[in-house]
């Protein structure tokens, strides 16, 4: 079965002007693979700057990238914002961290929900637009009434769902959520949550899922990536990935979430912050702060390799498994 | 409306306390109440965590009681420090109070620092403003405080700004400003929550460390419950202006006493255990000029009956140190001690008794 989405080799760099004049390139996101089948979350973990925001406007062709490929339902997705592109994109849609930025405050919601449908020249099958709108509104948990409310007239929580309400309108296969819950307070991320995953269990679209939040990602994914720095360290099946991580970097950002459970747990605490991805590294880009790192760290670049069933992680401790015995 | 509270029976009046302590904003021409009637105590070097969701009152609170919101907030009751009436103080004997006995820091750090100045000049105001240093005895001390706080490199880092340092960084610079006029307590508003997770571990160490290097005490506002368990001796929660549940952090999360609380708890996603469904608390936090009658939290309390509406509930002791302001708390501590003893072993130890009605709705969701 081909993939939804398959990303290869894909890296975004940016010029950045120095101090004196000087250019530099930014390696915002620097070789980075995987696929995303139809109906599943790939959640995306990592600290700010890592380059998951990067990767998400990459796959939705918002921004070209310097090299790579990106397939969506076997068709290569470029940033030409041509007619080909905008079909493509009727079928990703987007919901990010803040849904009042996302929302047009002169326009009721329920305009913005029926929007979509009367940009992409949509009917929306045997039903009017509007009660296609109102039909979401529904899924989404809000009530009819709130359909003629401007945004601000609205909570976090309820705007959230409206964006998410016009995400869905046109029925995509792809939803790309960045952050898509760090605003929320704990009770009503928790309402969003639930909700991604109904609709998900209701309509059968695939999550790209971005976020900082372990916990989040834990609850929400099938898969995980862990970035850092541009690339992906560790992926793999969340629940091994957190309770038994392979990469050094997983193994300390797991161990910095403080939890209500374990209080007296040993944290292991990484010094120094995340390196600016304009002088990256050389060899392994995390050896400058990880605790295990050792001359060849220094180096040589760490491929991602499988490490064991259902898992890659790119460290030269890791002893790599063949693909047969990963299989196996 | 004084209630006892664990550790408060010493001869020594204790470090900080609010009594009746109420908060409103000027608004047209009336007023909007928004923190309602508080008692809270620190003693000498304990970490309080005040936790909540965001509008419940927790940065209001402890602003307004250092008269840091202006004349737009008006306060009712009493703020003691070490025994002395904040209310008597002047002006400037309340600068002295800010940032010498009461150190704060807050959210954002770089917005927090002044942009043009360099970190050395504000490290050099604090040192004289509360401790009378200058020239070289300010260099020096200033050096002290950047190495205390973790920074390297601390002479090249006086001469820089703000914007050249990383978020982490220039938290660590407001700790070390607060830390300049060697204050009794630290007021920490979210002081972690802008920062990435391996800094903010970086940040909860650091302010361990120096508790324990100086017995400073700590009041920690946090969203995070993890945050508060991770440093905090004890637990306020805050809801609609009020607290509604305080005891020591274990009781706290072993054995929440108020259905917020426990709600908090079941909305929060792990790491550990089995994934289950989320169990969220329904609705939002009611704005402060539209508060339900009687208990502010009944619209979203699964336990909520109709004489919940009817006034508003107190605190009340539900264990050892432990209060809750639940008009059912009799009935649902009974309630709760049962479905723990049912289901003794079968859930996360942290939350074994935390149950809600619908819990077998939850669905594991690893197949
Ligand atoms: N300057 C202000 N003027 C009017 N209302 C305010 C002001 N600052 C805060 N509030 C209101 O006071 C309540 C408590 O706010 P806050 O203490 O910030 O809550 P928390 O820190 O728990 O998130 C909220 O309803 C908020 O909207
Ligand atoms: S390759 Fe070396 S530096 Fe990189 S994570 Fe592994 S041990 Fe650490
Ligand atoms: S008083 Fe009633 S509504 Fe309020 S928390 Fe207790 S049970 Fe719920
Ligand atoms: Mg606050």
């Amino acid at each position: 079965m081909t993939p939804l989405l398959n990303v290869r080799d894909l890296a975004c760099r940016y010029r950045v002007t120095g101090k004196r004049g000087e250019t530099h390139w930014l390696h915002a996101v620097d070789g980075v693979n995987f696929t995303l089948d139809a109906g599943r979350t790939l959640g995306v973990v990592g600290e700010s700057g890592c380059g998951k925001s990067t990767t998400a406007k990459l796959v939705l062709g918002l921004q070209p990238a310097s090299r790579g490929r990106i397939t969506f339902a076997g068709e290569p997705v470029s940033a030409t914002r041509d007619s080909h592109w905008r079909a493509m994109r009727r079928r990703m849609q987007m919901v990010h961290q803040d849904p009042l930025a996302a929302l047009d405050r002169r326009l009721t919601v329920g305009e913005q929900v029926i929007e979509p449908l009367i940009i992409h020249g949509l009917k929306g099958g045997p039903q009017t637009p509007r009660e296609r709108a109102l039909a979401l509104f529904d899924a989404v948990g809000l009530r009819a009434a709130m359909f003629e409310r401007y945004p601000h007239e609205l909570s976090g929580g309820q705007r959230q769902r409206v964006v998410l309400a016009r995400a869905l309108v046109l029925d995509p296969e792809l939803v790309v959520c960045d952050e898509p819950i760090s605003a929320l307070d704990v009770s009503v991320a928790a309402q969003v949550i639930n909700l991604l995953q109904d609709l998900q269990g209701r309509f059968g679209m695939a999550y790209l899922f971005i976020s900082h939040d372990l916990k989040v990602v834990r609850q929400i994914a099938d898969e995980v990536a862990v970035m850092y720095l541009g690339r992906i360290v560790e992926q793999g099946a969340p629940d091994d990935l957190f309770h038994t991580p392979a990469h050094p970097y997983t193994e300390a950002l797991v161990s910095a979430i403080p939890t209500v459970g374990q209080r007296d747990r040993k944290r292991i605490v990484l010094a120094g912050d995340p390196p600016n991805p304009v002088d990256r590294p050389a060899g392994c880009a995390f050896h400058p702060r990880c605790p295990r790192a050792t001359a060849i760290c220094r180096s040589e670049v760490p491929p991602l390799r499988p490490v064991a069933e259902g898992r890659l992680a790119a460290c030269h401790l890791v002893p790599a498994v063949s693909a047969r015995s990963a299989a196996a | 409306m004084l209630h006892p509270v664990p550790g408060s029976t010493g001869a020594a009046p204790p470090l900080l306390s609010l009594e009746d302590f109420t908060v409103a904003f000027a608004q047209g021409a009336g007023r909007t109440r928004v923190v309602h009637g508080i008692d809270l105590t620190l003693q000498r070097g304990e970490a309080l965590g005040i936790v909540g969701e965001s509008g419940c009152g927790k940065s209001v609170t402890w602003l307004a009681a250092l008269r840091l919101l202006g004349k737009r907030a008006v306060t009712t009751g009493r703020v003691l420090l070490n025994g002395r009436d904040l209310s008597g103080f002047s002006e400037r004997e309340l600068a002295d109070v800010r940032g010498g006995r009461i150190g704060l820091i807050f959210q954002d750090p770089t917005s927090c620092l002044n942009p043009i100045l360099r970190i050395g000049t504000q490290i050099g105001e604090a040192l004289r403003l509360h401790r009378g240093l200058t020239g070289k005895a300010a260099e020096r001390e200033a050096l002290r405080l950047l190495d205390r706080v973790g920074i390297a490199d601390a002479p090249r880092r006086l001469r820089q700004h703000a914007h050249e340092l990383s978020g982490g960084m220039n938290q660590r610079v407001m700790i070390a400003i607060a830390l300049a006029g060697e204050p009794d307590v630290l007021v920490a508003d979210e002081p972690t929550t802008a920062l990435d997770a391996t800094i903010q571990a970086q940040i909860l160490d650091l302010i361990r460390d120096i508790r324990r290097d100086t017995g400073m005490g700590l009041v920690l506002i946090s969203h995070d419950l993890g945050v508060i368990a991770d440093l905090c001796d004890r637990v306020a929660v805050m809801y609609a202006g009020r607290v509604v549940e305080t005891a020591a952090t274990q009781d706290l999360l072993g054995s929440p006493r108020h259905p917020y609380t426990r709600g908090l708890l079941a909305a929060l996603p792990s790491l550990e255990g089995p994934r289950v469904r989320l169990t969220p608390v329904g609705g939002t936090v009611p704005s402060p000029d539209a508060m339900p009658p009687g208990c502010a939290f009944a619209p979203r309390c699964a336990y909520a009956e109709a004489h919940c509406g009817n006034g508003i509930p107190v605190l009340q002791p539900a264990g050892t140190g432990h209060l809750s302001a639940c008009r059912r708390l009799d009935a649902l501590m009974g309630e709760w001690q049962r479905q723990a003893a049912r289901e003794a072993g079968r859930h996360d130890p942290v939350v074994q008794d935390l149950d809600w009605p619908n819990r077998d709705r939850q669905r594991e969701l690893s197949a």
